[in-house]
């Protein structure tokens, strides 16, 4: 487990340095923030029926959404990794005794976790402290943010097991643009990131909670709120670790095949 | 004949092979398009494949110890090799036997008792201190702490590192950043070191600092050491034996003096002389050169003796100084692979 560990950490280091690039995020996630927040807002006045989430509920998801956006996006990706297969570097990466898929497992997970550290407190904060419609709520109770705390930790190991799968890949298409595309876009949109699941029609709603995606963005955001309650959210984090373990088995085994395909490339 | 037998085996057993490698073979397979719009969209619904064989029916075997040279043009299939032997490609056919392991089949487990540089790749974290790769390389290969500032010590000390440590990758220049490199692939004391052009872009002192370096760990540590270079400077100062390859056949497979006396028969004399305006010819000799004082011959010696040329020399003119070199190593390998068409 130690080489694993100390990449992870040296990983976490190396992204606490980049302070301009988070404080920049911040300012991005504001903007992106209010502006959901008015799209829904308007969306929430002109509607006669009541809504299977209401708005308070979707404020406190969306800015959820934007702090740690770092956990919920595909799209986030380490272009560091995707360089080592294209260029052939991952030469060297082929000469440790260790497992490569722990190995970029760690080297993932860390990068989203240390970009996630430097933006999420200060997004959080000020979201309380704004003004009514604006302002995100606590949890109803401490153990519903104990429970949201698993269940965000869960997804984000969950997602960093299916990006994983963006960079294998890669071996066979040489060009991370198509994978990211088509991942992103799929994956955004089934985590409930672009319309919150519960508000989407009956059959996409089938189709959404039918795949992974959901468990890493919506799942936790909504056990926050309230808006899935305590016992569903038990079952939902054993869901969360099924989903892992099943998606991880299914990426080694991929991974390793890949690699016994690899071209190095560049001489 | 028991007696015969029975030193024989010892003798065997003595000199136990450290590498195996018999009937390696590797192809990649290339897509190919000539240049040109209409081509590039023939390219979207058809594509010509071709086969490129790496490595064809590739043999040797390396004893614990040696420095061996290998070597070829460019695309030989060089590194294709070194990084079937560090388990990093899985070739089509043929076997490898390292230490008593299938690189390619016990990768993680093999791996740790082999050293890589790749000259043109870095293996050190651009935007961190050398020592911050260094010691995640020492948790991820798990050595032992005493072992490791043993090792570390060592390197700082003969590859004179210690002003650099400190400072991150992306700040040092290409002759530092390959001493690290060289050391980072130290410091797990593996027993082979195989060196894909350590020397690449070095300039002299930096190359001669690497060599001595490479020298000292085979001698102290009994480090077998694997290198590929095109520097022949490099196979010169340090190899006992080459083995030289070209379009993915093995050529040649021996001592470096062997491979001078077989294929290094050329040689060059120049002669100084009183002033003399008749031009001369010895039998079994190219004229080079010639001027009233001096002149430059070169000779076959599986033609021509040296000894009768100086002779019908000293006949012809009267000589104030001779000088006879050799042909340089690289002048024979270049002759090698056109000898060999490669």
């Amino acid at each position: 487990m130690k080489p694993y560990v100390s990449v992870l950490k040296l990983r976490l280091l190396n992204g606490m340095q980049y302070r301009s690039a988070a404080l920049a995020g911040v300012a991005t996630q504001f903007f992106w923030g209010f502006m959901y927040i008015m799209i829904f807002e308007a969306f929430y006045s002109e509607t006669v029926h009541s809504q299977p989430l209401s708005l308070k509920e979707i404020i406190t998801y969306l800015w959820l959404q934007q702090s740690f956006l770092a956990f919920i996006m595909l799209w986030f990706r380490d272009n560091e990794l995707f360089d080592l297969i294209t260029t052939g570097n991952i030469a060297y990466e082929l000469c440790r005794p260790c497992e490569i898929y722990g190995f970029w497992y760690s080297k993932l997970l860390a990068q989203r976790l240390s970009s996630a550290i430097l933006r999420c407190f200060p997004i959080l904060l000020v979201a309380y402290l704004l003004p009514q419609p604006y302002k995100m709520t606590l949890p109803p109770s401490v153990l519903t943010f104990v429970l949201f705390l698993f269940a965000l930790i869960f997804g984000l190991l969950l997602l960093v097991s299916i990006s994983m799968f963006i960079y294998i890949s890669v071996f066979l298409t040489m060009s991370p643009i198509g994978s990211l595309l088509l991942f992103g876009v799929i994956g955004e949109f089934f985590s409930g990131l672009t319309i919150p699941i519960p508000l989407m029609p009956a059959w996409l709603q089938t189709v959404a909670y039918f795949l992974p995606f959901r468990w890493t963005a919506d799942f936790p955001f909504r056990v926050y709120s309230g808006n899935i309650p305590q016992n569903e959210a038990l079952i939902g984090i054993v869901i969360q670790i099924i989903w892992l373990v099943l998606l991880v088995w299914l990426g080694r085994i991929a991974f390793n095949k890949a690699l016994r395909k690899v071209v190095v490339q560049g001489g | 004949m028991m007696i015969v037998f029975f030193f024989q085996s010892k003798n065997v057993r003595r000199r136990k092979k450290l590498i195996t490698v018999d009937g390696l073979s590797k192809s990649f397979k290339v897509a190919k398009r000539s240049s040109g719009l209409r081509q590039a969209v023939k390219g979207l619904f058809y594509r010509e494949h071709s086969i490129v064989e790496a490595l064809n029916d590739i043999s040797f075997s390396i004893e614990p110890g040696e420095i061996v040279g290998y070597i070829g043009p460019n695309g030989a299939g060089k590194s294709t090799t070194i990084k079937i032997m560090s388990g990093i490609l899985v070739p089509d056919r043929g076997t490898c036997n390292i230490m008593g392991y299938t690189p390619w089949k016990e990768r993680a487990s093999f791996v740790k008792h082999i050293g890589v540089v790749f000259g043109q790749r870095s293996q050190l974290w651009w935007d961190v201190p050398v020592i911050d790769s260094f010691e995640l390389l020492r948790d991820i290969y798990k050595i032992p702490q005493n072992e490791y500032q043993d090792n570390l010590d060592l390197l700082i000390e003969t590859l004179d590192l210690q002003s650099l440590i400190h400072s991150p990758v992306r700040q040092l220049s290409l002759g530092q950043r390959m001493r690290c490199e060289i050391a980072a692939s130290l410091l797990h004391s593996p027993k082979i070191l195989f060196l894909d052009e350590p020397t690449i872009g070095l300039d002299a002192v930096s190359k001669i600092a690497v060599r001595e370096f490479i020298k000292r760990i085979n001698k102290e540590k009994g480090v077998t050491v694997i290198l590929t270079t095109h520097d022949m400077n490099d196979i010169e100062a340090l190899a006992d034996r080459v083995i030289l390859i070209g379009k993915g056949r093995l050529l040649f497979d021996g001592n470096l003096n062997e491979l001078r006396k077989d294929f290094g028969t050329h040689k060059t004399i120049t002669v100084d002389y009183r002033e003399d305006h008749n031009p001369f010819e010895i039998l079994g000799t190219t004229m080079i050169s010639w001027s009233p004082e001096r002149a430059i011959l070169s000779l076959d010696t599986e033609q021509v003796k040296i000894s009768d040329v100086i002779s019908s020399l000293s006949s012809k003119v009267d000589l104030l100084d001779v000088t006879i070199e050799a042909q340089p190593i690289e002048e024979i390998i270049v002759g090698l692979y056109k000898e060999f068409q490669i």
